[in-house]
Order: structure tokens, then sequence, then C-alpha cells
């Protein structure tokens, strides 16, 4: 987990935001397990916004893209305010590994799609919090926030107001081991990281590998 | 003690484990994964498993290539190759793979086609539509990658149990009305968050009168209301997987009368029921750019189209293709504006060549109807999500593009750019011969 206390400069969007807009379809040849082509990803994060959007606010202005891509810089906020299911749509992935390629470190919605909420905690990209009210229309883009995730609330620092968001619950124990992986080696449920896969240590049990001590 | 849903019973049907920090482990019978998302998954697998590592279950692992296959892109070609070594490294029994005989098309189609679905199992993909697989009576739902890449070396999904909404349709559908219909206007009525991380069963007279083909339109937008859609299998399920389910049946033989019949308990506890009169529902549409924008067709008629789309995991079946045929011979004109045909898989190709109505076979009927066959070969995803630049069918520049189409999703530029109007088959024929947005009830007979 990304320290209990994340600041830095909030960029602001509305409602129902799918990860077809986070990362659009033409980019998804991109394989995200190399880091290289992660990146790449990254530099292209939101550019499925619509262009009236895109050319008032853009996330990542063209002449910043290439820096990006080589892992140079990062986008100029690093928090990301919305309304209601931010993330519906596909399962891509890639929009959480773009996201958190780009620089994003959390993300602070009134509500999220299932698939990318997963997504978020299993890469440990992004930590998706949920706010207690609604956020989107009382936040500006390029508003100085501070964000308590454990404490519970996020304070914007430029109007000096602070709100409440939910405490992490369920996800809390896997946002804190770093993503999936990490929080199944801790339950012991899978083997050190490279030593293999379930099959391998109880054969013909296929994926039930309880008996695992 | 209270009853149990059809959902929470096939979870419990695969040893659900709970563990110490919350959550569930619960096994896995299918991973399904294609070009686009396949090769991370088997990136992760490596680096967290080692290069060593084998899967789960051989036979549980379903490779369909179906996004980016008619295509020159050099990347979307790589990703394929990612496929087709891994499956050799690990000699997987079912990939279908592309430029091959034993290529298919749309994995949502092909995966039923193909014999591996049926009641009771645990099907989870790497792709949101996963969720069609629910028609059969199974918990099918999409992941991304890195938790397809620990399912494919564990076999078990940490999740939690999702709590369930029941749609009830009483009576039966008009016959202008499709599963699609039905789907939208659920949709439009709780909203695109309305069932998020929820199980959304169907059932009623209606349901039980649909084909699986009509039932898998219904669970494949589930998704779109953010949950996984269910249907409890019937005799109809159970006609459909004895004559296409071979892998199912091979490996559940000795359960068969017990997964057959699973079924929600009468007190089964629900978060909602809606019911619904299924006589009363119209044809529906889904206007810019949202899924849950739902509108009624007559209340919208007249819209311009400049393009009509008949193809996806949604609208790509072959009774989307014999609904969309029989409105075009009802109608007995040409269309106005262009009308891609996109079979979903080969064997949809197959059924369009060969099933007819009078003395045509859906094939003539489309070309007669003047419809654009240029990609009828080329089963694939094509322009449902976009994708290169070289798709099929894709709206490349053309903001003010007005397109009727019977995909799943109509986000802003999801189809490369443009308007998208989500619209059952039938609605996009009357659409197409028109030129405007045309309620296919004027068409039935």
């Amino acid at each position: 987990m990304a320290g209990n206390i994340i600041t830095g400069i909030a960029y602001v969007l509305g409602d129902k935001v799918d990860t077809d807009q986070i990362i659009p379809a033409d980019r998804l040849t991109w394989d995200p397990s190399k880091p290289e082509e992660r990146l790449k990803l990254g530099s292209y994060a939101f550019d499925g916004l619509p262009d009236e959007y895109k050319k008032v606010c853009p996330f990542i202005r063209e002449d910043e893209r290439e820096a990006i891509a080589q892992g140079k810089s990062k986008a100029r906020y690093n928090i990301i305010i919305a309304g209601r299911n931010f993330g519906t749509g596909s399962s891509r992935e890639h929009a959480a590994n773009a996201l958190g390629a780009a620089g994003i470190e959390v993300i602070v919605a009134k509500g999220y799609a299932r698939i990318f909420f997963e997504n978020c905690v299993a890469t440990g990209e992004v930590i998706p919090a949920t706010s207690m009210e609604y956020l989107a229309d009382k936040f500006k883009t390029g508003d100085e926030v501070e964000v308590y995730v454990e404490n519970g609330y996020i304070f914007n620092k430029t109007q000096k107001i602070k709100y409440e968001i939910e405490p992490l619950g369920y996800i809390l124990p896997m946002v804190k081991a770093g993503g999936l992986f990490a929080f199944a080696r801790e339950e012991n449920l899978i083997l050190p990281k490279g030593e293999g896969s379930n099959a391998m240590t109880i054969p013909g049990i296929g994926g039930s590998l309880f008996s695992l001590d | 003690m209270t009853g149990k849903t059809i959902t929470e019973k096939i979870i419990d049907l695969h040893e659900p484990t709970k563990l110490s920090k919350g959550g569930l482990a619960v096994d896995v019978d299918v991973l399904l994964t294609h070009d686009v998302c396949g090769p991370p998954t088997i990136g992760y697998f490596k680096q967290e498993f080692g290069e060593k590592a084998i899967v789960f279950d051989r036979e549980g692992v379903v490779i369909i290539p179906d996004h980016y296959i008619f295509t020159k892109d050099e990347t979307a070609g790589r990703n394929v190759d990612v496929l087709r070594q891994f499956v050799k490294e690990q000699e997987l029994p079912y990939f279908y793979d592309k430029g091959t005989k034993n290529y298919k098309g749309v994995c949502h189609v092909a995966l039923p086609e193909e014999g591996h679905v049926g009641p009771g199992m645990m099907i989870i993909g790497t792709d949101s539509h996963t969720c069609t697989h629910g028609a059969f009576g199974s918990f099918a739902m999409g992941v991304g990658n890195t938790t397809a890449a620990y399912i494919l070396g564990s076999g078990h999904i940490i999740m939690n149990i999702p709590e369930s909404l029941k749609f009830n349709f009483d009576g039966f559908l008009p016959e202008y009305v499709s599963g699609k219909d039905v789907i939208l206007r659920v949709i439009g009525d709780i909203g695109t968050d309305g069932a998020d991380f929820k199980s959304m069963e169907f059932a009623g007279d209606a349901i039980s009168a649909l084909s699986l083909e009509e039932r898998a339109t219904i669970c494949n937008m589930a998704i779109e209301a953010g949950g996984n859609g269910i249907i409890a299998p019937d005799e109809a399920t159970r006609a459909y997987v004895e004559r296409f389910g071979s892998a199912w049946l091979m490996k559940n033989s000795d359960r068969i009368e017990e997964l057959f019949s699973l079924q929600s308990d009468d007190d089964a506890k629900y978060l909602k029921v809606l019911n619904y009169d299924a006589e009363k529902l119209e044809p529906m549409v889904a206007l810019p750019h949202s899924p849950g924008n739902v509108k009624p067709v007559r209340e919208c008629e007249g819209a311009r189209m400049d393009s009509v789309y008949i193809g996806s995991c949604t609208g790509g079946k072959s009774e989307d293709f014999l609904m969309a045929a029989q409105i075009l011979v009802n109608g007995g004109r040409e269309v106005k504006v262009p009308l891609y045909i996109v079979p979903a898989t080969n064997k949809v190709v197959h059924y369009i060549e060969n099933k007819k109505i009078g003395d045509r076979t859906l094939k003539e009927i489309f070309e007669n109807a003047g419809a654009n066959m240029d990609s009828f070969y080329q089963p694939s995803c094509a322009a449902c999500l976009g994708g290169p630049i070289d798709t099929y069918g894709r709206i490349n520049n053309q903001p003010n593009h007005f397109r009727a189409s019977t995909t799943n999703r109509n986000f802003p530029k999801r189809m490369g750019s443009g308007n998208i109007f989500l619209v059952s088959p039938m609605t996009a024929a009357a659409t197409a011969m028109k030129g405007t947005l045309c309620d296919p009830r004027v068409y039935v007979r």
C-alpha cells in the first residue's frame, strides 16, 4: 500500500467513465505483463475520453506522451476524483495498468464496477477508495488533495474542505498485501513466487490445494 | 433455515473455503481466455508461478482467439503467437487457433457451441461478457488478467458470494420482442450499476419459452448492469447440452441428473424481486452513450441512421440472423443504408448458408436485400469494440455517424467513433430497410 497518506493533484471526472474511455480498444494489443508495454498503455491513459473533454482538459498532453511511455515521467495528476460506476464495461485490466503506469495512486469515486474495482486491488496498481458523498461536482481538476486512506477521509487543500471516505473493508487485507498474489501467499494458498503452481505440488488434484501446509 | 439461490448452490458445489482475512476460495471448472487478455494472463502466470509451472487442469483451460483476427496489426499477430507457444508448452487440448480449420470465432458463442458449457459450473473468463454462460445454468463471470493468471496456477478464485436479484417474466413475449429487448428493458430500469456485484436471476414462463441462444443474449448483457446473469437449467438446457455439450457431458457423467435439476429454493433470499408482464414488453433501444439510456423504439422512430451492424456475442448468433432475415423477408425491400453482416462463429456462417426461409437461404436473403457481406467468412468480434484501425465495420473518424447495432455497448467511441444505438436483430433489420430507427412490429405478421 502506497503509504497511508497520498498527496497530489486531482483529475476530476463524472459518472460512468467506462474502461473503453480509460484505455481504448485500439491500444489493447500491448501486453501489460511486459514492463515496456505497460508504460505505453500508461502514456495513453484516458485517451478514450470524449474529444470535447480532452480538448479542454487533457489527462496527458501529446507532448508529454513519449516521456511517460519511456518511464521518464508521470502524468501531472496522481489522484482521480470521479462519480458513480467508475470503470464500468470491459474487463480489460489494461485500464488499471494504464492508470498505475501513468502515476495514478488512488481513485476516490462514489462507486465502481466490480471487475475494474477488483483489478485495481488484484494488481496493486491503484487504490479504489469510495467517497461517502458525491465529490465529482465539488472538486476541480488541479485541486491539491490529501487522501488519508486508512483514516477514512480526503482533504481538499485548495478549497480547505474535508470529506469522509468509506473504510476499505473487505479489500483492505489485499490492498495492504499489495495485490492478489501477495495476499494469497500470506494465506498459504499458493507457493512462494516462481516455485510452481498448485497442480505441481499435489499431482492429480488440480486446483484443490488446501492441504498445502 | 432459509433456502438458497442457484448461485449459492453452484458455489457450494465448488468447495468454498473461508479465508482467515475474509473472502472465499472457490474452485473453478473452466478458465476462458482470448487473444487480447490471454498473453498478459500467461505472462503473469509465468512470472508468479515460474517458467515451468503447469496449469491447474489442462481440460479446464479454453483459449479462443476472436478479438483482433482479421487485421494486419503486427502486435495483434504476436499476441496469437504467445497463445500458440503456451498451448504447445502446456499441451492444452482446447485451442481454437486463428488461420486453422479449428478456428471458431467469438469466444462466448463458440464456448457452448463447442461443448464446454453445461449447468452447475464455475466458468471464469478474461472477458466481461463471460456472464453469457449463465444462460446454461452456470455461475459465469469475467475477471481481469491477474485474477485469471491466479486461477490458471491455483485452480480457484478468491471471491465473495454475490447477493441475487430476481427478474420474473410472466406470460409470453410478443413475436416482435426478443431477448435483446428484455435485457435492454431491465438495464434501463435498474441502471448500469443496478446489479453491481450481484447475480441477476431470470425466471418465469417467458424465459422458459426462450431458446438457449436467446437466453444467452439476456445473460450476456447482465454485465451492462454490473452483474452476472443466470437462468436455471430446464428441458431446453438439457436438449442443447445433450446435443452440443460433449466436453461437459464427459466431465460430469456421474452427476448429470444432479446438475440438470439445479434450481433456486422457493424460500431463497433475494435482495429484490422484479416482476414483468412479458406480453406488455416492446422493442427497446439504448441511445448513445450508455446501455442504460433505454427507451421504447417507437418513441425514437425516425432518427437518422447511417449504418446498421448485426454481429457480436450478443447479436451475431444463428437465431439473431434468422430473426433479422425474417424481417427482411416480411419487409420485402432492399436496405437503404449499409447493413454489415458479421457472423459470430463458423457454425453461424454455416447456419446462414443453409437455413432457409421459404426457398431462399438466409445468406441469399441478406444478399438480395443488399447487405454488406464482405466479411461474411471472417467471424470475429470485428468492430463491436472498435479494435485496430483496419477492422471491418469500424467507424473511423466520423463523429457524426449514427449506427443501429445488435452489439452490447455504446460507450463513446466504442466502435471507433460515432453514435451507437443498441437494438435487437429485428429492429436492426427494419431500420436498415428504412434508413431511420424503425420499430419492427410493422414487419411482423
